[in-house]
């Protein structure tokens, strides 16, 4: 059932989140403790270190996955709360589409900007 | 010992009348009286009918916490009338008014159809294959006690409509069942004798199902019979997310204990009665 499906994919870009931004929050700022995402001199987001780790095809798809599983959770949960003011059925089948559609384009401009990044810190 | 029997304390149950032949809206009424020590609010209303009112409405039936009629919101919380001394309220003032969340018949009687069509909707009963066997018993099914302990609690609902009154989600979102029904669909799921959940699923799994919970609690908090409803709203989610994965496969239900052959009725012990259905 689809209600059924979508709560188990809320629950399951949950946890991606929760590994992925742990991820993210250690490796921004954890760097006196974890240097080893931070291997240049300076703070994490120094020029080097944002290179450094641009180059990585595991920053990529850690990045891509963090920002799908954080579109689909906050989209999803978005939904839910509009959904609980009663909209009728032309609203909620356009808001779907709404969400469906922007959360489709953002995941497409972020997977862009993400590998330009990682093209253009290839090439650096 | 006989003083403390007679102590009377004068308090006023402050009622929300409604008579919709009558009345364009609701109102509160005072009724004041003298409450002798151990009185419950079933007990009072049942005084203000008899010396004061004699039109005032309510539900009641066992007086006992075991039948569900008298659920009220009495100071503002869900209770049972008849379990709820006028003591252990605190005060000399009682506000009784129908059960929120539900239309309203008369006085402090709601509509509780809306929540029995919904109960009604997740198939509440054991549902098997053989409906030989469950239109006429040959023998009872095996279960273990570990078993029993699975839905027990979810056993002891009496359907007063407490946990649905105090529902913040129940009192906005007309699609979601609400707590008894979904806590009512789970005690069968969860029953060892049960092959019933694909048929449940259709019902339980969709957008009237168990996802506009938000944990609130408050269903739990007013049931006066320990379910628990809204633990078992989250366990049937956590059910309903390990069948999506496939982790989870309902179990074969429980077998028949056919009774042992060869076994003669002891000298002296009577048949049961005829069957009257």
């Amino acid at each position: 059932m689809r209600d059924q499906r979508l709560w188990t994919w809320h629950i399951g870009a949950g946890a991606v989140i929760l590994v992925l931004l742990g991820l993210h929050m250690t490796i921004m700022h954890l760097d006196a403790i974890v240097r080893v995402f931070s291997p240049q001199p300076g703070e994490p987001i120094a020029w080097a270190n944002v290179v450094a780790r641009g180059r990585s095809a595991f920053f990529l798809v850690t990045y891509v996955l963090l920002l799908g599983a954080a579109l689909f959770h906050g989209f999803y949960g978005l939904r839910n709360i509009l959904f609980e003011l009663n909209p009728g059925t032309p609203a909620k089948k356009a808001l779907n589409g709404f969400l469906l559609v922007a959360g489709v384009a953002l995941f497409a401009v972020g997977t862009w900007a993400a590998w330009a990044g990682f093209t253009v810190a290839r090439g650096a | 010992m006989a003083a403390a029997h007679t102590v009377s304390t004068d308090v006023v149950f402050r009622v929300r009348r409604f008579d919709p032949t009558t009345d364009a809206a609701p109102h509160w009424e005072d009724y004041r009286f003298a409450a002798p020590a151990g009185m419950t609010v079933l007990e009072g209303l049942r005084h203000v009918k008899e010396a004061l009112s004699p039109t005032l409405a309510w539900r009641s039936s066992c007086r006992m916490g075991v039948c569900g009629s008298c659920g009220m919101f009495i100071n503002g919380r869900p209770r049972l009338a008849c379990n709820t001394q006028i003591a252990e309220l605190g005060g000399a003032l009682v506000t009784i008014a129908p059960l929120p969340n539900f239309n309203t018949i008369r006085d402090l009687v709601p509509d509780l159809a809306p929540m029995f069509e919904a109960h009604a909707a997740a198939k509440p009963h054991i549902i098997r294959d053989n409906a030989a066997e469950q239109r006429e018993p040959t023998g009872e099914y095996w279960q273990s006690p570990r078993q029993l302990e699975e839905y027990l609690q979810f056993s002891y609902c009496i359907k007063c409509g407490c946990c649905m009154a105090a529902c913040p989600t129940y009192a906005t979102d007309p699609e979601y069942a609400g707590p008894m029904p979904l806590a009512q669909g789970h005690r069968y799921n969860a029953d060892s004798r049960d092959g019933g959940f694909a048929e449940r699923k259709a019902s339980l799994a969709g957008e009237r199902g168990p996802w506009r919970c938000h944990f609130a609690g408050e269903c739990s908090r007013v049931c006066p019979k320990g379910v628990d409803p809204a633990r078992a709203i989250q366990l049937m989610k956590r059910q309903l997310v390990f069948d999506y994965l496939r982790l989870w496969k309902q179990p074969c239900p429980a077998p028949l204990a056919k009774s042992p052959a060869g076994v003669e009725r002891r000298e002296g012990i009577p048949d049961a009665p005829a069957r009257t259905i």
